[in-house]
């Protein structure tokens, strides 16, 4: 009897089971490689890269493919291996002034010094199916060149010369680390952007859209778009050398957003600024969207009453792991609350029947 | 990397020490929600991430653990929760309220009465007990800073307007010490009267919302009320019909197609020992 509430254990075994049954397929067709993922699937590893918050392409990879492909669930599996690592050491701020690009473009100036260049990028193709074949590979001399001898500087830079753009001034404050300290509000601009970095995508896209379409208006161009690799340097101060430790691929977007003053201040050009692990151009270019809006305070701006200027609500909603939690815990037994609000809706209409 | 290799209890030292410090402040402020860095966990947010890390940091290689949900040592997730613990610590684990000294726990406080030297930690997903008054955590704070507790009341009050009697039926707030309303996570209200004066240590933890709480030991609890509208701890008129006990918080089993039902008691630990106690004593 009562068969419903025993049985737990085993119902769990035999779920795990068919989980790895199907996640392997069918076993006629050969098993794909970690390695295969980590090289052919390159944009669903870096976006678990950036949200996982953890740049490690091989074990991206590896979450990739135990996740049956299921981004939010590959994501996880990073987080909550990172949150066990030690913490060596804290890097160097990098410098994106020296990154080498793949791609660096501008859609404020025609010409830049360095150049427009596209990089491997989907904007011009015409969204086609290449057909059941798959689309054709183009075999390259793997033997590129790296472009690190090419000076490519900061457009912003540039327009800050002469005066047009806010200046971006160091506030020389030890920034909080999101992951070893909760987000206390109002928060600074170094915890917002720590946790726009690692938001989920489709939830930054939304917002991000969502200023553009008058929820709000920030009025963004892109000054410039980068993706490339840059040096991460640890410094050690028992030898007072400052070593190499890796080279990480991230996007880099700068908005110049319009500001036409305020009571203190001149009409000016304001910045967004997006930054992410990995080649994530959607979400780098969202980030700086939702930057921007956030700052609205601090720029002297007035509350529209939009949710991109309401920073706990951005911030408390945008990691997906903490969503995707709450969401579909309800699928949890809840039979003790439901019991509850079973016996008050009886007591009221009981109630309600009597009068 | 065949096999990850992991810390005794998951969290590495380090973290452990940070959530024990922030415990510690928890049980020097009874009812005060500590913020803490919650980490990623290996189970989602809401399955009881602010709980494991609780126990995770509070647990040692001689405690025994016993893990429910909804009363239950037998459901999936309490199930789950109790094979990593076993996973990760190698821990004696126990479905005996009286043989635990650690018991994590969702939504329910097991019937047997917990003695000293005894940890109860309830999986916590909403902290704060105003939240949906006031959704903005800046504000909620400055309500509990200034004891502004004003529309907890008023909230009850309306209640009793509308519908005749205060229909918080879960996760009723409670005055914790006289001092700041807490919120005992989603426990039927039937429990509350087990928090008041409890000699084992009640532990809070809620891994999303990065806050901790705590109960020390025989402290006050009290569950707002009204002196006309006294706080009634509720639950089904019918007894247990395995065990037949009177006393016992019942969940309601559909039982045919028909919609037949029959009450059965949550604490199915707490059960199974009356039955016993009938068997050996006809």
């Amino acid at each position: 009897m009562y068969v419903a509430v025993k049985g737990g254990e085993k119902a769990i075994k035999n779920a795990h089971d068919w989980l790895s049954q199907i996640r392997r397929g069918n076993t006629k067709i050969s098993e794909i490689r970690i390695n295969q993922l980590s090289e052919q699937l390159t944009l669903s590893v870096d976006r678990i890269i950036s949200e996982g918050s953890l740049y490690d392409r091989e074990l991206a990879a590896l979450a990739l493919k135990q996740s049956r492909g299921d981004l939010i669930e590959a994501i996880f599996l990073i987080r909550a291996f990172r949150t066990t690592l030690p913490r060596l050491a804290t890097s160097k701020p990098i410098n994106t002034s020296k990154m080498i690009c793949k791609r660096r473009i501008s859609a404020t100036f025609k010409d830049i010094p360095g150049g427009q260049n596209l990089g491997p990028t989907f904007d011009y193709t015409h969204r086609l199916l290449d057909g059941l074949k798959g689309p054709k590979n183009l075999v390259m001399d793997t033997e590129t060149d790296r472009a690190e001898d090419l000076d490519m500087p900061k457009i912003l830079d540039l327009l800050n010369k002469e005066g047009l753009i806010e200046d971006q001034i160091d506030t020389l404050e030890e920034p909080i680390d999101i992951t070893r300290s909760s987000i206390q509000y109002p928060t600074t601009r170094a915890a917002r952007l720590q946790a726009l970095s690692r938001a989920d995508e489709g939830f930054l896209l939304g917002l991000a859209y969502s200023t553009q379409r008058g929820y709000g208006g920030t009025h963004a161009f892109i000054g410039e778009l980068r993706i490339g690799l840059v040096a991460v340097n640890v410094e050690i101060p028992e030898l007072e050398i400052t070593i190499t430790v890796a080279e990480i691929e991230v996007t880099e977007c700068e908005t110049i957003n319009q500001f036409t003053g305020s009571k203190t201040e001149l009409a000016k050009f304001t910045r967004g600024y997006g930054l992410v692990m990995g080649q994530c151009e959607r979400k780098a270019i969202s980030m700086a969207l939702v930057d921007r809006a956030l700052r609205w305070k601090e720029l002297g701006e007035s509350y529209q009453n939009v949710p991109t200027q309401n920073e706990e609500f951005v911030i408390s909603h945008c990691d997906n792991i903490q969503s995707t939690g709450v969401v579909e815990h309800i699928k949890l037994p809840h039979y003790v609350d439901f019991q509850s609000e079973l016996e008050l809706v009886r007591k009221i209409r009981s109630q309600q029947m009597k009068d | 990397m065949d096999e990850l290799k992991y810390n005794f209890a998951y969290l590495d030292e380090q973290t452990k020490k940070t959530i024990r410090r922030a415990i510690l402040k928890g049980l020097s402020i009874p009812g005060y929600q500590v913020p803490f860095s919650s980490r990623e966990m290996p189970m989602p947010y809401g399955w009881g991430t602010g709980g494991i890390q609780v126990t995770s940091s509070c647990i040692k290689q001689d405690d025994i653990l016993k893990v429910i949900d909804q009363g239950s040592d037998d459901t999936t997730n309490a199930v789950s929760i109790r094979n990593f613990f076993k996973r990760v610590t190698n821990v004696q684990t126990t479905e005996d309220t009286n043989k635990a000294t650690i018991i994590q726990t969702r939504h329910r406080i097991p019937e047997t009465p917990l003695v000293e030297k005894q940890i109860l930690i309830y999986q916590v997903p909403t902290p704060e007990p105003f939240r949906f008054l006031e959704p903005s955590e800046f504000e909620t704070r400055k309500i509990h800073a200034l004891k502004e507790y004003g529309i907890m009341h008023l909230k009850l009050y309306e209640d009793i307007s509308k519908n005749g009697h205060i229909s918080t039926s879960y996760n009723y707030p409670v005055l914790v010490d006289d001092n700041y309303i807490s919120a005992p996570s989603p426990i039927p209200k039937f429990d509350n009267p087990k928090m008041n004066n409890n000699p084992a240590i009640q532990l809070f933890g809620a891994g999303r919302e990065q806050r901790i709480y705590a109960i020390p030991p025989y402290t006050k609890v009290i569950s707002l009320d009204f002196e006309d509208y006294p706080f009634e701890a509720t639950k089904a008129n019918a007894l247990c019909q395995l065990c037949g006990a009177t006393d016992s918080y019942l969940d309601e089993i559909i039982i045919d197609n028909a919609g037949g039902r029959m009450f059965v008691c949550s604490d199915t630990n707490y059960c199974q020992n009356n039955l016993l106690k009938k068997i050996d004593n006809p």
